[in-house]
């Protein structure tokens, strides 16, 4: 809180010395009215503060879920459509970010096979093609931030499909 | 900028220290049934103490990666002339040598090489020259010789003396790896690093003076294109759009550079007036289109789109607007580039699941696939279109490899550690 000026705080001084004479005159129906006026709001303050924490508790329960699906999303081989493991974990985390303005960064990857620009470009479908989904489902798309790492950044290193099959994700982040 | 450029120089400076661990060696794997032999007599040096740099070896060196020739080993040879005068012909032709090359070095101020070439079984001077430069050239002035050597006897000159780009990465378990731009001699001797960073660096590419450079970096956790001046290390940010920044490729005059970019939805091809920066973009169309690169005469650009399905290689034609496709072979043909006379071009081909590098004459239209291994990718062509540099896998590892346009000559360039990726070949270094 910041500190008031010495002016500030006289004026201050003076008007409650003048609302108190001015209150000094005031009948026993007024002090009843004053008295449920503030229980009132005592309860609606209750009933706000139990609504915010049902809210954080449903929010909570709803990371919990989305945490739980994990956060990246596979693909097939040259393909950027959404499989329907990927739906269901998406759906986890659409549900997670309605009521609230989260943003999220989507990056897109790709396997070692084919030519490191075309898959840049492979990539970025496959984050567009999660960030159209979640966008379609509700989730505004300046919330979501999409960047195509292509082949450059591989989870698991060698080659084979065993390899590939874990490369070839969107990664919600 | 002038933040950018001190950020430059900084990585340039801390890079310094690394470039001995980055160097590549060479493994010759395929050379021509029958090489011609050679003997590159070490070269008299005419000063003080010892030469600073074996001029004959780098020479020989030259001559064996080329595949065409069977250098004679120093302790095969019976003299070690310098002059015309102290050579004794039956000497060579004893060890079944067809050429020689002798010479002599000497510096003052800058290093003067003389050399000469002669016929064996002629026993004819075939050639000499003079080459002069900076001492700390000295193996680039070797190169020249090569250059020099190598068009005497087949005709083509040779591109010893240019030099490479590439892209390495160490990987750190659990964290994010090094990536690292290396500058090297085409022989992968002398790797300065231009830029060291924790995010993906691809798709270096050189002006077609030598002089700039220009590539893809990730340090801003977004793609950007930049272009850099070797000579300084003064680099300037060309594009970071929303989406994808690529693939960018020098005009052969210099002043526009294609690239790939996403901003406007699907990738396109666009390219940028280097001086009024201002974009134009030629292609428009759902599909991919990606790695654009300039035919040499500066009139069209080939690219790749699977605007048919599956990825192949179209030309965009600058004056008319047309695109017209020009591979059909195969279900997979990307990221063309096309050697000086405009008519071989090299591209990553598919066939039976592997990726191999495929050379495309474009006025018979005959494919040729040049390499066997599985994941080849990359293909920079030589200045003298004799030889094409590309990225392998071999024994798990990322590295480079070269193959001659004609597939008769191989060999590998492996590094030390970390994996070695997107050669890219320079024109001839403007002196």
């Amino acid at each position: 809180m910041k500190q008031l000026p010495v002016a500030g705080k006289l004026i201050t001084v003076l008007f409650t010395a003048a609302f108190l004479v001015a209150c000094s005159g005031s009948d026993t129906k007024e002090e009843d009215e004053a008295a449920a006026a503030a229980a009132s709001a005592a309860a609606a303050r209750q009933a706000q503060e139990a609504a915010a924490a049902e809210a954080a508790a449903k929010q909570k329960a709803l990371d919990d879920a989305a945490a739980a699906v994990g956060s990246v999303f596979y693909f097939d081989f040259d393909s950027y459509n959404l499989r329907p493991d990927a739906i269901d974990a998406l759906n986890a985390h659409i549900a997670a970010l309605q009521g609230n303005e989260r943003t999220v960064r989507l990056e897109g990857h790709t396997d070692e096979r084919g030519t490191r620009e075309y898959n840049m470009a492979l990539g970025e479908r496959r984050a567009n093609a999660v960030r159209d989904f979640m966008v379609a489902n509700g989730i505004a798309s300046y919330r979501i931030e999409t960047v195509s790492y292509g082949e450059e950044r591989p989870v698991a290193y060698g080659s084979g499909e065993s390899n590939w099959v874990q490369n070839r994700r969107v990664e919600l982040k | 900028m002038k933040r950018l450029t001190a950020f430059a120089l900084t990585l340039m400076l801390m890079a310094a220290s690394l470039a001995a661990r980055a160097e590549l060696t060479i493994e010759i794997t395929q050379g021509v049934d029958n090489p011609t032999p050679i003997a590159v007599v070490p070269f008299a040096w005419q000063g003080a103490g010892s030469s600073p740099t074996d001029i004959a070896s780098v020479v020989d060196g030259d001559l064996n990666r080329s595949g065409q020739f069977a250098p004679v080993g120093r302790a095969d040879m019976l003299g070690l002339p310098s002059t015309e005068a102290e050579i004794f012909y039956r000497d060579w032709r004893a060890i079944n040598t067809e050429y020689l090359v002798i010479g002599r070095v000497s510096v003052a101020g800058e290093m003067r090489i003389e050399y000469e070439l002669f016929d064996v079984l002629r026993q004819t001077r075939v050639h000499g020259g003079v080459v002069t430069g900076p001492v700390n050239e000295a193996r680039m002035l070797a190169h020249q010789v090569s250059d020099a050597v190598y068009e005497k006897l087949t005709g083509i000159p040779g591109a010893f003396a240019t030099r490479m780009l590439y892209v390495s990465v160490t990987r750190v378990p659990g964290g994010n790896d090094y990536y690292r731009l290396t500058l090297a001699d085409s022989d992968g001797a002398r790797p300065i690093v231009l830029l060291e960073s924790r995010e993906p660096v691809l798709a270096p590419s050189w002006s077609p003076d030598g002089r700039q450079i220009a590539y893809v970096s990730f340090e801003s956790s977004r793609p950007a294109i930049y272009r850099q001046e070797l000579a300084t290390g003064r680099r300037e940010q060309l594009t970071s759009f929303k989406g994808l920044n690529g693939s960018p490729a020098w005009s052969p005059d210099g002043n526009t550079m294609a690239m790939v970019l996403s901003k406007d939805g699907s990738p396109d091809i666009y390219l940028m007036n280097l001086a009024s920066k201002r974009l134009t973009r030629i292609t428009n169309h759902y599909a991919i289109d990606t790695e654009p690169t300039w035919m040499p005469d500066g009139k069209s650009l080939l690219f790749t789109s699977d605007r048919g399905g599956r990825p192949q290689i179209y030309r965009y034609d600058l004056r008319s607007g047309n695109t017209e496709r020009v591979t059909f072979e195969g279900t997979y043909n990307a990221r063309a580039r096309v050697a000086q006379d405009g008519r071989n071009m090299v591209l990553v081909h598919q066939r039976d699941g592997s990726f191999h590098i495929a050379l495309l004459d474009l006025v018979t239209n005959r494919l040729h696939v040049l390499t066997s291994t599985q994941l080849d990718e990359s293909p920079s062509i030589a200045p003298n279109g004799s030889m094409v540099l590309y990225a392998t896998k071999y024994a798990e590892q990322g590295i480079l490899a070269a193959v001659s346009v004609d597939g008769g000559v191989k060999f590998r360039l492996p590094a030390r550690e970390g994996d070695v990726r997107e050669p890219a070949w320079s024109p001839y270094m403007r002196r």
